[in-house]
């Protein structure tokens, strides 16, 4: 700050129901990843409401390291960004998305962070998006990851994908906005 | 090995809360457990840099899209794009989408009985320069009623979708055009409870950019969470 004014920024707003409008747009300029490629993981879920109900008009978008653990830089051969993606939920109020496997990074205080995404949850109904975290069960790195060690044990789980199947790359992850199972959120 | 800083949550008043009853749909989608504070790490401090490559010619002329000219009042729409020290954000994305003149979106869930213009997709993006300005050409977007109660309009606006330097910089936004009579009877705009930090989503007719016998202009300048000089380093690293 050195003494200088301090801009507030501005208000969120909700997203509303037309957001395909202007945002699916960068769901198709991106790079598709084909489910199963090497180095890949398939997420998918789907977002309830405090009724149990799936959300047919959520957007999410996640973001994460590269698979090296580095954040940042600009996917080969295009202007898209590495560890950025985008995707809404279809009218079930499910979403699949492709994504490579980020891997385990810096948290910038000399520990590591476990293999993970940011997430940031977009609707109708949202005022301000939520943020959440997504990580990889059974991922040993787990243990000593200072953001999802941080959170109340009984909700812990709320952050970990699910393999379908052991040792697979298709991994299941609901999102569940308000009741007793409620996804962690974290304040920002 | 040091600590690390815990994600600041946004100045009080400054942005709507969750859960605000007014606007009816955020009732059952709005978490009611404590929300959890967020250690800031490399995740939080660096965020996706997009480049020219992704956006077309006409990407930010909403007029130009559709091979003809939509109806309604040509504007210009424009501004920069700051961090929280007032620094422009270079480089930032800004996204848009809005109703058309008579105020319906092109898009299936929107049943309002107005017509859609062939002329008018409603979507634009912009890249900052290196002054954090951004600018599009659009028409103006007419009110539109929606379910959420009795005889309820909303105000003109424009949604707006910006990415600033590091992800915690997002923001999703609507702007609104000066003295429009819906905005204090509208539970979105009013959900900002600091009545400063409402009024700052509201764009200021500027009459220097407005181009005779041709288009008028709005002025709205966005202010991103953030310092960019130092995330942008980060993020480029
Ligand atoms: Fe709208």
């Amino acid at each position: 700050m050195k003494g200088t004014e301090v801009w507030i920024a501005d208000g969120s707003q909700t997203v509303g129901p037309y957001f395909r409008i202007g945002l699916q747009y960068l769901v198709e300029r991106a790079p598709t990843l084909v489910p199963g490629a090497e180095g890949t993981v398939t997420i998918r879920g789907r977002v309830l409401d405090r009724d149990g109900a799936a959300v047919p008009d959520a957007l999410l978008e996640f973001w994460g390291a590269n698979a090296e653990g580095k954040y940042g830089s600009v996917a080969s051969g295009t202007d898209f960004p590495a560890g950025f993606y985008r995707v809404p939920t279809d009218g079930l109020g499910a979403f699949e998305v492709t994504v490579q496997r980020p891997g385990v990074s810096a948290a910038g205080d000399g520990r590591s962070q476990a293999p993970h995404f940011l997430v940031l949850v977009f609707m109708r109904g949202l005022l301000r998006h939520l943020l959440t975290r997504v990580y990889f069960a059974g991922d040993e790195s787990n243990a000593s990851d200072p953001v999802l060690q941080g959170t109340p044990d009984e909700r812990r789980g709320t952050l970990l994908a699910q393999p379908v199947v052991p040792g697979s790359t298709l991994m299941e992850w609901n999102l569940v906005l308000q009741g007793a199972d409620e996804t962690v959120f974290f304040a920002w | 090995m040091s600590t690390l800083n815990h994600v600041t949550p946004a100045l009080e008043g400054t942005q709507p809360a969750y859960n605000f009853p007014p606007y009816v749909s955020s009732v059952a989608r709005s978490p009611r457990l404590p929300l959890v504070l967020l250690p800031e790490t490399l995740t939080e401090r660096c965020g996706p840099v997009f480049g020219q490559g992704l956006l077309l010619p006409d990407d930010n002329d909403l007029t130009a899209q559709q091979g003809g000219d939509p109806q309604g009042e040509r504007i210009y729409v424009h501004g920069r794009v700051l961090d929280e020290d007032g620094q422009p954000v270079r480089g930032a994305l800004v996204e848009i989408w809005q109703a058309n003149a008579a105020g319906r979106y092109r898009h299936k869930v929107d049943t309002h009985d107005a017509p859609l213009d062939p002329h008018f997709q409603g979507a634009g993006r912009a890249l900052t320069n290196d002054d954090g300005y951004y600018c599009f050409k659009t028409i103006k977007p007419g009110a539109y009623p929606w379910g959420n109660h009795h005889n309820a309009w909303r105000p003109a606006h424009i949604h707006f979708s910006l990415f600033g330097a590091g992800i915690l910089s997002r923001l999703v936004t609507q702007m609104y055009f000066p003295g429009d009579p819906l905005q204090p009877l509208d539970p979105i705009f009013n959900s900002i409870p600091d009545e400063a930090a409402r009024q700052g989503l509201v764009a200021r007719l500027d009459m220097e950019r407005a181009e005779p016998n041709y288009a008028l202009a709005y002025a709205w300048d966005i202010v991103l969470r953030g310092r960019s000089e130092t995330l942008f380093e980060e993020a480029r690293r």
